[in-house]
């Protein structure tokens, strides 16, 4: 019985260094695309030795001092369905899945963006999760964009929607004027203001319970987001019929797509009080 | 080979099987039982730890505001005064206050923090910033969303400014440990501002006025320097 136990632990382990190797392999093949990716995540928690590192792709996004961004005005929209691969997000009773659904919802804001006229990237197009900071260098990777991240809430009475705008980041830019990865949305948060509240406007025309005005929250997503950003979060994953949630996508996707159009003239690279001479 | 040797052999051999046929069950039936036995002893541990912060009667009764979520507007928290005899030193008082806001209204439909949530330790810096230590179940259990998540932070946020004027700033640890959110979207790597009052007590440092480009009338807990 001992013997047989060894045995397969012997099995065990030679499987387990088969699989380890295999790995390894796996991750050689796949660094340099890892590594060019982490070169523009400085890592959180040090913002100030942050900025000196930042790569020149970086550079350019988080300083808005960017000739090239002075000189388009805004005709990107990046939307983000939030979650997706292993993560689901929230999850209902009737085996309704948040990153489901809002990749279905992506699908129709971007025809009624693309409607007025608006470019539109995704920061997924299928069933994978990229981390926060992926998402937010495919956003900041844009030259006169903004951001949306869709999302369907937990809690919240069914039927309405609220926009969250980043709370209040302390705006700290070095000698160069460059802003650190993980406060990136810092200059950029009157815009969102901005933005949040006039997609608010329509929702709440369009959905009665919803807020007025769009809400602050420190939402992980928006904060190393380089552009005007809004995070819009639909009440509930609790409906019985996920039928309920699918009608309320076109009357969504309509308020994004109004709210970005009339913001449109309202959208300037914002200026950093005493980051540049 | 003589028939006497086989048979020794094959009896032997029979034995040895029989034995181990027997001692098999047993054998398995005990390494499940240590297994348990940890398991029990892990949980006792863990719920010695956070045992409940002993209230002492001979404290003062004091009204105490803790924030919960409102019955008539959605998504919003109201406070709700109960008297408590609260302690005076500001890290027992917060672990008392939090304790309670754990435990939940008498209305469980009213909560914002999950039942099984365990606050682990509550440190106080020299600064005001307090360190909230919870375990995995406020991360695991808490419903995800933006609003739900708010207002989970924001319970606790806005009991430890109401009762606690010592606390300036709020940092969520979960199990001892700094995570990006607390169950997907709410940014828990930076400090909430709780107050922003000066203290009774002074401070080591003053607080931390974020600068802000947007003016939010709304309190809503929001993150300082890092």
């Amino acid at each position: 019985m001992l013997l047989q136990v060894r045995n397969i632990l012997q099995i065990k382990s030679l499987f387990l260094i088969g699989l380890l190797s295999l790995a390894l392999l796996a991750a050689v093949l796949f660094s340099p695309s890892q590594t060019s990716s982490q070169t523009q995540q400085p890592a959180a928690g040090t913002p100030t030795t942050a900025s000196p590192t930042a790569s020149p792709t970086q550079t350019g996004v988080a300083s808005p001092f960017g000739v090239q961004t002075q000189q388009a005005g805004l005709n990107i929209v990046v939307l983000d369905p939030a979650h997706g691969g292993t993560d689901p997000g929230a999850r209902g009773t009737g085996g309704i899945r948040e990153s489901e659904i809002v990749l279905d919802f992506a699908t129709q804001v971007r025809r009624a963006l693309e409607l007025q006229g608006f470019q539109v990237v995704q920061t997924r197009q299928g069933n994978e999760d990229p981390s926060f900071d992926d998402r937010s260098t495919t956003a900041n990777a844009q030259r006169g964009a903004v951001f949306v991240t869709l999302h369907i809430s937990s809690t919240g009475l069914p039927g309405t929607a609220r926009v969250y705008v980043n709370s209040d980041l302390p705006l700290v830019a070095d000698a160069n004027g460059l802003i650190p990865w993980d406060r990136a949305q810092a200059p950029f948060l009157g815009l969102s203001k901005t933005f949040g509240d006039l997609v608010q406007g329509f929702l709440s025309q369009r959905f009665k319970g919803s807020p007025e005005a769009a809400q602050t929250a420190s939402v992980r997503q928006l904060r190393t987001t380089a552009a005007p950003a809004i995070a819009v979060e639909i009440s509930s994953v609790t409906v019985e019929n996920r039928a309920d949630l699918d009608r309320m996508a076109p009357g969504v996707a309509d308020a994004i797509a109004r709210g970005a159009a009339a913001f449109k003239p309202s959208y300037v690279v914002p200026k950093i009080a005493g980051a540049l001479p | 080979m003589t028939p006497a040797w086989k048979f020794w052999v094959i009896g032997g051999l029979v034995v040895a099987v029989l034995a181990a046929a027997i001692y098999f069950p047993i054998l398995s039936r005990r390494v499940r039982r240590a297994a348990r036995l940890q398991q029990q002893s892990e949980e006792q541990a863990r719920r010695e730890l956070a045992q409940p912060i002993a209230i002492n009667p001979g404290d003062p009764r004091v009204k105490t505001k803790l924030f919960w979520a409102s019955d008539t507007i959605d998504s919003t928290l109201v406070p709700v005064t109960v008297e408590l005899p609260l302690s005076k030193d500001p890290v027992l008082r917060s672990k008392q206050v939090l304790n309670t806001l754990l435990a939940g209204p008498v209305d469980t439909e009213l909560r914002t923090l999950p039942p099984d949530a365990l606050l682990l330790a509550f440190y106080l810096l020299p600064d005001g910033t307090a360190i909230a230590d919870f375990s995995e179940a406020l991360a695991t259990s808490v419903p995800s969303g933006i609003v739900s998540e708010q207002l989970a932070v924001n319970s606790i946020a806005r009991t430890l400014e109401a009762n606690v004027p010592q606390v300036q700033r709020l940092k969520i640890l979960i199990h001892g440990q700094e995570v990006e959110t607390l169950a997907g979207h709410l940014d828990l790597t930076g400090t909430f501002v709780v107050n922003t009052k000066p203290t009774p007590a002074p401070a080591a440092q003053a607080p931390v006025k974020p600068a802000s480009t947007t003016s939010s009338a709304d309190k809503t807990a929001t993150p300082a320097a890092r």
